[in-house]
């Protein structure tokens, strides 16, 4: 009946994860009390859950993504202290449980914080970039996001009921075949990525959808914000590469589950054919996360800098050639698998070709704030600090790429913090980065300046006391995933990067107190004419937050930077364009799809992963039927009447006047 | 309940020679301790290098380290200078707004990554070459071949030539150039001695080639650096080169003691286990290493031991 599951898979003898866990189902059952008893669920339901506005789906996104971003770093906490401990000693985390850690670790951080973090961010800005009112397929869009919280819920429920994989995070085989891996750990893995993948995926065809297929009037793609285009190297990434990802698991699934070879060590089967596969999506993947981060930044540097971005074809032309070039450059992953001398020596070519196109993104930055007035706020902090941090970490990924120097430097911590260096400084850096700065777009008022850049000087101080002594460490032949050691020489920086971490902890505490006094200063940190930054690109061009349907008329584009030309005018003439002419607008209408397709994938998933067959099948079976329900709705929008979008509009112009007047008094812009 | 006592492996060897091998072990490690301690922090890692192929591919990490800290260093203080002089708060820079094109900048901005790859790629070019761990090390004399298997969880060193075999510690002999070949009995690892140098995979049913020549006798730290399951952190093995006599005689006391490495000795060590002190087998029954890659001996059996008889066709050939 309930195929392998039974009550000996909670882990009663196990105190840390048991008592972790009963944490956790506290406080959902403490939310859930509150939401219900406070009478939120109602609005919980039709503003959100259902809501398939690109704003509040982005605003999701990112909320997922926080959450599992600080799952991952207790993973990260309990890791670096295990080995702190570990030295001739057992520390307190036994193989089975530490190994899982390591695992849920590069997971979470990757598939369920990263990940939800840009596509969050992608999904929030790009239609209001691009100046339109939704993206292509609203109801798509929701699906994918749920699609992901499925995922990352299965891999939080494998905290309390059964095993996380004890494999690494790219579960390689034989490790991950039944034959050495017989729990369901690996299960896990495999569901949570393959349904959270196939969210990816619809997202990736969304964005790229949206991107060629809905503008505004006048936006060409040279005259697309740099955000947008990275957003869209991302999403083609997205399309090709999650393909990839899925059938290599699906492959995977084969051999665990109805006895399969193709990676298994019997009949024929071949683990590297697994390797090869992998990094086929693993290495787009690291690009698919970090060039909406360099978009980010494009924006974030040329708003603070009082500029338009220097050499804006030029950075196209570096993010769409890093787009092509991260799918030559796979075999770097296992240059010591003994492929040989030529093999080896394209791919580390191809792989150094890459920081050509990293290269000239990083000086065009540069002339960016050359020549300009720098203001420096919290999103510019975390930009700085990313092209320092960055160039660092590009370096020592270069040096990797050297074939004879991964020789002795492949899965050493000298690798653990090259990749740490370039992910926090450059995906998560820019993530912040672009929380900071559209957090007022979202949420009508800005988050607090002191917290945040508190939250900055910790975050990059305990980046680099964690993270320079792990280079040394690999330097000192540490290799990587060790639950002890007994070298004595390791030591002293081990200990150095446990302190690391402490002050990134004050770092983290720092980013939830900024959230907590925003919130509870919102009044004082109001922004009511929806450019709080004197921005450059049309997000700025409507209210804070945007209204549901973003512009009350689709804005006229005539140049790179459609919105800092329509200020100038404004500021010539000294009056805003005429009232345009209101019409009534149709919006998508809410949808549960989404929600209810995920929660089938999540109990078809569960299924799968404990052997429940007639559990999976219904899973399925109905998670399929809600998508043909969906098909065949009568009305797939509502009207918003005229004097509504009318009275909204004429708000906004309202508070722009008065901004006008008093720059206008000023003589300058601000 | 510590991992070691969990799968303790207790070897069939003799009570004398297991103190002999206990004994050997302890003189080691107080070797390796002085010498770690004289040498200072430095003593270990691959920044000292103890080896050819070592010293070699440290030079092309330093070559390239340097080539590209030329770069790397005035681009980070132009960064932190040009974000500094241009704050909003100094009066004396210069405002240009509308600075966002020159062709000059271009030209130089795609120049100089473009030039230094261009470099690099020289060096990673002839890097791969003279480096591939398959390339056997000039030298006037024939290599010693050493075969090896990672096991679930140890390391077992096949002396092919010599007739021998030992658990967890390598010894070969100083200055003379050394052939491994590797396979994996199970699931895959990786072969790491980083003051000799080159690491490389171990793959069940497939073989790959290392070449390693040590520059004089010492102690050397080896590890596995694939993560291969729950007693990973145990896969450590110690690298003794030692000269040559030393080496016969280390060869003739392994003849001398120890069980021989037969199907059975074999399905026993492939079981999941961690060695608590190296030791050696006396003789090989068949080939062996050639029967892991063939798969003639089972791949290791995983935590639930599934094929528990080992294969019965298997003896000895020589």
């Amino acid at each position: 009946m309930f195929g392998k599951l039974s009550w000996s898979a909670i882990p009663w003898d196990q105190p840390i994860p048991l008592t972790a866990a009963a944490l956790v189902v506290l406080a959902i059952v403490v939310t859930l009390a509150w939401v219900l008893i406070k009478g939120y669920g109602s609005y919980l339901w039709h503003e959100w859950i259902t809501s398939v506005d690109h704003k509040r789906i982005g605003v999701m996104y990112i909320s997922l993504a926080l959450l599992m971003l600080f799952r991952g770093f207790i993973d990260a906490v309990m890791m670096r202290s295990q080995q702190a401990l570990a030295f001739h000693a057992n520390g307190y985390l036994p193989p089975e449980h530490y190994d899982q850690i390591f695992s849920a670790h590069g997971t979470i951080m990757i598939f369920f914080a990263a990940m939800p973090f840009v596509i969050g961010l992608m999904n929030f800005v790009v239609p209001l970039q691009l100046g339109v009112r939704d993206v292509a397929f609203p109801t798509l869009n929701s699906t994918g996001f749920w699609l992901t919280a499925t995922g990352a819920m299965l891999v939080n429920i494998s905290l309390v009921v059964g095993e996380f994989a004890r494999t690494g995070w790219l579960v390689y085989p034989p490790l991950s075949e039944l034959r050495y891996s017989p729990g369901v750990g690996v299960d896990y893995y495999l569901w949570a990525v393959q349904i959270s993948g196939i969210g990816t995926l619809m997202t990736g065809i969304n964005f790229v959808t949206t991107i060629l297929k809905t503008r505004a009037p006048g936006m060409s793609y040279t005259r697309m914000p740099m955000f947008c285009w990275t957003a869209l190297a991302s999403s083609l990434l997205i399309v090709a590469a999650f393909p990839v990802l899925t059938a290599t698991l699906a492959m995977l699934i084969l051999d665990r589950y109805v006895g399969f070879h193709f990676f298994t060590n019997e009949a024929g089967g071949n683990m590297m054919m697994f390797v090869n596969l992998i990094w086929t999506w693993g290495h787009p993947e690291v690009y698919i996360l970090v060039l909406p981060a360099f978009g980010v930044f494009s924006e974030v540097v040329a708003t603070f800098s009082g500029k338009p971005l220097f050499g804006y074809r030029s950075m196209v032309i570096a993010t769409m050639f890093i787009c092509l070039v991260s799918f030559t450059v796979w075999m770097h992953h296992f240059f010591t698998m003994g492929a040989g001398a030529d093999v080896n020596a394209v791919f580390g070519i191809a792989t150094s070709i890459i920081a050509v196109g990293t290269g000239v993104k990083i000086y065009n930055w540069l002339f960016t704030m050359y020549g300009g007035r720098v203001r420096f706020t919290t999103p510019m902090l975390w930009s700085v600090g990313f092209i320092v941090t960055f160039v660092i970490g590009g370096m020592t990924g270069v040096l990797l790429a050297v074939p004879p120097a991964d020789f002795q430097l492949h899965n050493s911590m000298f690798l653990v913090a090259h990749f740490h260096n370039v992910i926090i400084a450059g995906v998560l850096f820019g993530a912040f980065a672009g929380l900071t700065y559209w957090f007022p777009k979202a949420w009508g008022f800005r988050l607090h300046e002191g917290w945040g850049k508190a939250a900055f000087w910790f975050s990059i101080t305990g980046f680099y006391v964690t993270f320079v002594p792990l280079y040394v460490a690999g330097l000192l032949g540490m290799t990587r995933r060790l639950q002890r050691y007994d070298v004595p020489e390791w030591r002293p920086w081990v200990l150095a990067a446990g302190i690391g971490v402490a002050i990134t902890a004050c770092g983290l505490a720092c980013q939830i107190i900024q959230l907590i006094v925003s919130v509870r200063r919102r009044s004082e940190l109001r922004d009511l004419t929806g450019d709080p930054w004197d921005g450059r690109s049309l997000e700025w061009a409507t209210a804070s937050p945007p209204p549901v349907f973003n512009f009350a008329v689709l804005p006229d584009v005539r140049g790179e930077e459609p919105y800092w030309e329509i200020k100038q005018r404004a500021m010539e003439t000294q009056q805003l364009a005429d009232e345009p002419r209101y019409e009534p607008l149709e919006v998508p209408r809410n949808s549960p799809t989404g929600f209810i397709t995920a929660f089938f994938a999540t109990v078809m998933g569960f299924a799968m992963i404990w052997h429940i067959w007639w559990l999976a099948i219904l899973g399925l079976v109905a998670a399929y039927v809600v998508f043909v329900w969906f098909a065949w709705r009568d009305v797939a929008h509502y009207e918003i009447p005229v004097e509504e979008v009318a009275r909204l509009d004429r708000a906004r112009r309202r508070a722009r006047e008065e901004w006008l007047a008093a720059h206008a008094r000023v003589g300058e812009p601000a | 309940m510590s991992l070691r006592r969990k799968y303790m492996f207790i070897p069939h060897t003799n009570a004398t020679s297991a103190r002999l091998g206990r004994l050997t072990s302890y003189a080691v490690h107080r070797v390796a301790l002085t010498l770690l301690l004289g040498l200072g922090g430095c003593s270990t890692g691959v920044l000292a290098p103890a080896g050819r192929v070592a010293r070699a591919e440290n030079v092309i990490l330093l070559d390239a380290l340097a080539i590209m800290l030329a770069i790397v260093i005035p681009t980070l203080i132009a960064t932190l200078a040009i974000a500094w002089w241009f704050r909003a708060s100094n009066r004396k820079a210069r405002y240009r707004p509308n600075f966002a094109y020159s062709g000059r900048i271009e030209l130089i901005v795609w120049s100089i990554p473009t030039l230094v790859i261009l470099f690099l790629g020289g060096v990673i070019w002839i890097g791969s070459h003279q480096l591939d761990p398959g390339n056997p090390l000039p030298a006037d004399r024939k290599a010693l071949d050493v075969q090896v298997v990672s096991l679930d969880w140890k390391w077992l060193f096949i002396y092919p030539g010599q007739d021998v075999a030992s658990v967890n510690r390598l010894v070969v002999p100083a200055g003379v150039p050394v052939h491994f070949s590797l396979t994996s009995a199970s699931v895959m690892n990786v072969f790491f001695v980083p003051r000799l140098g080159s690491m490389i995979y171990t793959m069940n049913r497939m073989v790959t080639q290392l070449h390693l020549q040590t520059d004089g006798p010492g102690e050397f730290f080896g590890e596995s650096a694939q993560f291969s399951g729950d007693g990973f952190p145990y896969m450590t093995f110690s690298v003794s080169a030692v000269p040559e006599a030393q080496f016969t005689g280390w060869v003739a006391k392994a003849h001398g003691s120890g069980a021989v490495l037969d199907a059975a000795a074999y399905a026993e060590l492939s079981r999941q286990s961690v060695s608590a002190q190296p030791f050696t087998y006396r003789h090989l029954a068949f080939d062996v290493f050639e029967a892991i890659v063939s798969q003639k001996l089972p791949p290791g059996p995983g935590p639930e031991s599934r094929s528990a008889t080992p294969v019965a066709s298997l003896r000895p050939t020589s």
